[in-house]
């Protein structure tokens, strides 16, 4: 096999679809829209469910959980950050295994996010921490290894994860 | 001339069968005594957010309708799920909402726009197939087993007021963990089926 050094959204897709993921709410990010959101468009084992504010997504990955159905909310850190009060309420005080991935918006590649000139980079570390919701930072390629057991522990444990993607997949 | 609320569900419970129902607020309190059943989805954690956990809920089971009984203080908190739900297009949703003008959960204190906002109006321009509006409780029962069988997503705004009779709030029921995992086992056991495209 080819040696891959770019963090490529066909890996990351691979990534989802094998973790179980067969729906994906979303909302236009910077980072991945364009090749992570329109691939996952583009594939036909997965549907894209497009909505309008991102903690909409919330609730349906929410209500996906409750049918026995596995999701994923696509999202920027700005969407996260209006999503606050919906990840409080359903997924960590309702006990929703809510999976999140989220684009840092202005993130510098190879910089840690807590060193990033980004102040909404900066801070959504220390946020999520806040509010003790688990995080995994997806940056190397070897990275997407970590989106898996992610997905599966979120499930196990009843509990939100987010997925932070550090620079834009191709 | 409104509807009391609980008129107005109970005509709705005699004739669920075995539609799921997502409910929020005191319209949850209420149905929960009304129609008791392990369907009842009543776990969304952020007010405004019950369209949405339906759109979920009616996607993963697009075998099942979907009835979700929202409020109108929540809808205003989440419009743009009626755009969202609109271009999804669930046929199995019903979208209901109680008006009674107010947030009533919340002190009584009346919603911007009340009496003039038009619910049923944003939905149809948001893109639902169809969209209803009942002040009259006979009209809404004469109109319920023909809404039933319509393909969706559809919109009913019910106007409404309380009710005289005030039933206990159970708020494990409506958030436990507990309850939760029983809707899912629940529908975990009711065997997938094609999907509807119309009861009727």
């Amino acid at each position: 096999m080819q040696a891959v050094d770019v963090l490529t959204a066909d890996a990351i897709i691979r990534e989802i679809k094998r973790a179980g993921i067969r729906f994906v709410a979303a909302v236009p990010d910077a980072t991945t829209s364009h090749y992570l959101l329109k691939g996952l468009m583009r594939d036909p084992e997965v549907r894209v469910v497009q909505v309008c504010k991102e903690d909409e997504g919330v609730s349906v990955c929410s209500g996906l959980y409750a049918t026995g159905e596995r999701a994923l909310l696509l999202m920027q850190d700005t969407g996260l950050f209006d999503s606050l009060n919906n990840v409080r309420g359903t997924a960590v005080e309702n006990e929703f295994p809510v999976c999140m991935m989220v684009g840092l918006l202005g993130k510098e590649p190879d910089v840690k996010p807590a060193d990033s000139k980004s102040y909404g980079v900066r801070i959504t570390e220390p946020v999520l921490d806040a509010m003790g919701v688990t995080h995994t930072l997806i940056e190397q390629p070897d990275d997407v290894e970590k989106i898996g057991p992610a997905i599966d522990a979120a499930y196990a444990q009843l509990a939100p994860t987010v997925l932070l993607i550090g620079r834009e997949p191709r | 001339m409104v509807m009391n609320r609980d008129e107005c569900l109970q005509a709705l419970a005699r004739r669920r069968d075995d539609q799921i129902v997502v409910a929020v607020y005191t319209g949850a309190q209420e149905w929960i005594h009304f129609s008791p059943s392990d369907l009842n989805y009543t776990f969304a954690g952020a007010m405004g957010q019950g369209s949405s956990h339906a759109l979920g809920v009616a996607l993963g089971r697009p075998d099942r309708q979907v009835i979700v009984l929202d409020g109108d203080g929540s809808l205003l908190m989440n419009l743009g799920s009626l755009v969202s739900i609109a271009h999804a297009a669930p046929k199995n949703l019903i979208h209901c909402v109680c008006e009674n003008g107010m947030y009533e959960t919340n002190g009584g204190v009346p919603i911007p726009g009340v009496g003039v906002v038009d619910f049923a109006g944003l939905a149809r321009a948001a893109g639902y197939r169809s969209a209803y509006e009942f002040e009259d409780l006979d009209a809404w029962e004469q109109s319920l087993d023909g809404i039933l069988g319509e393909e969706g997503p559809v919109f009913v705004t019910l106007k409404v007021k309380p009710g005289g009779t005030t039933y206990p709030n159970d708020f494990r029921r409506l958030r436990s963990v507990e309850s939760r995992e029983a809707f899912k086992q629940a529908l975990a056991n009711q065997p997938r089926e094609g999907a509807i495209l119309s009861r009727g």
